[in-house]
């Protein structure tokens, strides 16, 4: 099956336009347009080169490897691979319960993750946008120009997201890949030393971060017309949500809702993953489509991450951040915000239920405890679920009597999106690009959306709008007719070709 | 310690000097055991003090009274002149560093030694940047047969320890070298070449003196943190021998 604007009915006779690679998102993807002499739209698709290449190479590996080894998918939300991987070896091991150390400890390292992630998305990746204007001084709209025009909002960001990384750095050994949770546990608590260096620090944390949701609570507040509509779709949502309905980032179960917010189902068992959600593989895309298996490939799918999870709970328990989800539930009306914009408005209140949750278990004398590690009953199938800052984050892998694995599957966030993303560039594209002529400020409409999902593509290449971009417009014979390009140093030059 | 070149010594003890410092040694000795004694490091691999000397990874090359030859090895004269931490040796020491780490699969980041191993922390101290040589990435299963143990054979630097410890401590000979040259290889001395089918046990001298990460204990992976791992606070340089964490 296809969707509207998936596939033109007569794609040689159409224009080709691709953005490639799409920039400030995490690793690299393309979006390619079909146009025809009219500048109108015939065909969208946004294209995510990743290379699965894990799930193979996993196999043959002692499982006690795994945490550490998947991990090296990112480089910027590597914890919740470690983290996806330990919960799903943690039946491995027979580890049912973990003990409260090392529960609290994963926590720990989870929401420093979820607040690194989200600082760096918001302020270094999409700030730009939402601060200067989609289509504004392109040598301007980027991290530098907000540092030069709002330096507090920038200084903020960047102490936001160390802090971030110090909490990985404490609880994992690194900020980057460490080697903090173990298949039954951790391999470390915090010393009083540690414990104190983060609660110097944490009521400034909470601070800026009620101060970001502000911040873009009053964007949408501002100019509700762009941020209601901007690049709009209705879709099913789906996360994970705590045992007794509230957010919990860390551990629970898979609710879903349809686009008008009903519970399509809830209270279900992530080790149960592939009775509802179910892959279809598109020949023109590397990555596959998730689905839910009730609800059939066109009608199915759905969108995860923040924009779902602060609308499929039923509560936050930390109080500042349930006072803001209350405000974004009571902004989006009777029904549920679709905005892809909302996402930056929701990522931010998780955000600051992370620091709020991090100021929490720092007061817990659990997390300086010794005892890190349970066991039981030898397990040989695991399922690992984890709300990763992109969303649903799911691991799954199979371990025979010699302890090496044979079967990996992943389904990550980024994947559970794919449908929706190309909805939202689709949605821009008719908006904004349908019979204009294109320039950089238009195409990058098309890239504000699929930033709007925070994109993991796959390699966590950081590209801070300064990769090149290159626009070709051929003829039907495939001949060059005009180009525009833009260098890794931000100039810009177009090219007519002689006829 | 050793002494300042400028600094008497005994007069009945015999001496040679190592990079300018005046080391002392006795009848017997090689140059990395009285270097050793004497708190000077010599970069090595296949040596471990506890085991005769086999001369094979030639990593503690030196030249004495300017001839190369391996320190492992090689007796000291008096008064000989031994030079090891110079640019010319440490190139040719990082040059073979880099070939053995090419000639396995030697993946950091993701294995359990890091922190632990020799051959790590070798290069490390060596300042070897790269791996420089075409990799040869090669296709060794790992044997998982054993209850208790399991050997990853991507890791092997062939430096003989577990076949030395095997047979001439534990009396069991599990352990070999088979091949020759580039083909040269660790083998498993059953009848269909698993672990499982030794006699090996974890109480055996050859289950703990591995200097990389092929015979690993099973199930106990990334139990120790980061920061408190062999060479997380020092160097090897600075790390006393026995260097193998775990080492008896």
């Amino acid at each position: 099956m296809s969707f509207v604007l998936e596939t033109a009915t007569n794609p040689e006779n159409l224009r080709r336009v691709a953005i490639d690679p799409v920039s400030r998102v995490e690793g690299h993807g393309k979006v390619t347009i079909l146009l025809d002499d009219k500048n109108k739209v015939h065909q969208v698709r946004l294209h995510i080169v990743e290379f699965r290449g894990f799930e193979k190479f996993i196999q043959g590996r002692p499982y006690w490897e795994v945490p550490v080894m998947v991990q090296r998918l990112c480089g910027i939300c590597p914890v919740s691979h470690h983290l996806a991987a330990s919960k799903a070896l943690d039946a491995i091991v027979g580890a049912k319960h973990l003990t409260p150390t090392a529960e609290k400890m994963r926590r720990l390292m989870h929401y420093g993750q979820i607040l690194q992630s989200h600082a760096l998305h918001f302020f270094h990746l999409c700030s730009p946008d939402l601060l200067f204007g989609f289509d504004s001084d392109m040598a301007k709209r980027n991290i530098v120009g907000v540092a030069e025009k709002h330096p507090e909002i920038a200084r903020q960001g960047v102490l936001l997201r160390k802090f971030g990384q110090e909490v990985i750095r404490l609880t994992a050994g690194k900020r980057i890949h460490g080697t903090g949770a173990v298949p039954g546990g951790v391999n470390k608590s915090l010393s009083l030393a540690e414990r104190n260096e983060l609660l110097k620090d944490i009521y400034q944390m909470v601070s800026w971060s009620r101060g970001a949701v502000h911040l873009v609570k009053e964007m949408h507040h501002q100019n509700p017309e762009l941020y209601n509509s901007f690049g709009a779709f209705r879709a099913n949502f789906m996360s994970m949500v705590g045992f007794d309905g509230g957010l919990d980032l860390y551990h629970g179960q898979l609710r879903a809702r349809d686009e008008s917010g009903n519970i399509l189902f809830d209270g279900v068992d992530y080790q149960n993953y592939t009775q509802i959600i179910e892959e279809e593989v598109k020949n023109w895309s590397y990555m596959k489509f998730p689905y839910l298996k009730s609800m059939g490939k066109e009608k199915g799918w759905y969108r995860v991450g923040p924009l779902s999870r602060i609308q499929n709970c039923d509560f936050i328990s930390t109080p500042l951040a349930e006072i803001e989800r209350r405000d974004f539930i009571e902004y989006s009306g009777v029904m549920p915000m679709h905005a892809p914009l909302g996402y930056h408005w929701a990522r931010m209140i998780e955000m600051l239920h992370a620091v709020e949750m991090i100021k929490d278990l720092l007061h817990d004398s659990d997390i300086m405890g010794s005892d890190l590690m349970a066991s039981g009953e030898r397990g040989f199938e695991g399922v690992g679920v984890i709300e990763a800052p992109r969303g649903t984050l799911i691991h799954h892998y199979r371990v025979d009597e010699n302890d090496l694995v044979t079967m990996c599957n992943l389904i990550v966030s980024t994947t559970h999106n794919n449908q929706a993303m190309n909805e939202a560039v689709r949605r821009v594209a008719q908006q904004y690009l349908h019979g204009h002529e294109i320039t950089e400020g238009l195409l990058n409409h098309i890239e504000v959306a699929v930033r709007a999902f925070d994109p993991c593509l796959s390699c966590a290449t950081h590209a801070l709008g300064k990769m090149p971009l290159e626009v070709e417009v051929l003829d039907v014979t495939g001949q060059q007719l005009s180009s525009l390009s833009r260098s890794s140093e931000n100039v810009i030059s177009t090219k007519l070709s002689a006829l | 310690m050793s002494q300042n070149s400028n600094t008497p010594h005994n007069k009945n003890q015999t001496t040679f000097t190592l990079d300018g410092k005046t080391i002392p040694f006795s009848e017997g000795q090689t140059i990395i055991q009285a270097a050793m004694a004497a708190g000077e490091y010599i970069p090595h691999l296949c040596f471990n003090p506890e085991f005769k000397p086999h001369g094979s990874c030639k990593i503690c090359t030196v030249t004495a009274n300017g001839r190369q030859t391996a320190s492992c090895t090689q007796q000291p004269q008096v008064d000989m002149m031994v030079e090891s931490d110079t640019k010319q040796i440490n190139d040719e020491r990082r040059a073979l560093l880099q070939m053995l780490f090419v000639e396995g699969n030697h993946f950091c980041p993701s294995c359990e030694k890091s922190g632990d191993c020799q051959l790590q922390a070798t290069a490390y101290e060596l300042d070897m940047m790269s791996p420089h040589f075409d990799h040869f990435s090669p296709n060794r299963p790992l044997d998982a047969s054993h209850g208790e143990y399991l050997l990853d054979f991507n890791r092997c630097i062939l430096c003989s320890l577990c076949a030395r410890a095997s047979s001439d401590v534990d009396g069991k000979n599990v352990f070999s070298l088979a091949g020759r040259g580039i083909k040269t290889h660790l083998i498993v001395n059953s009848k269909s070449g698993k672990l499982a089918d030794t006699d090996f046990t974890g109480d055996d001298k050859a289950a703990h003196v591995c200097p990389v990460g092929v015979i690993i204990k099973k199930r106990v992976g990334f139990a120790v943190p980061i920061g408190k791992r062999s060479f997380d606070e020092h160097p090897i340089s600075a790390t006393p021998h026995p260097i193998v964490k775990g080492a008896i």
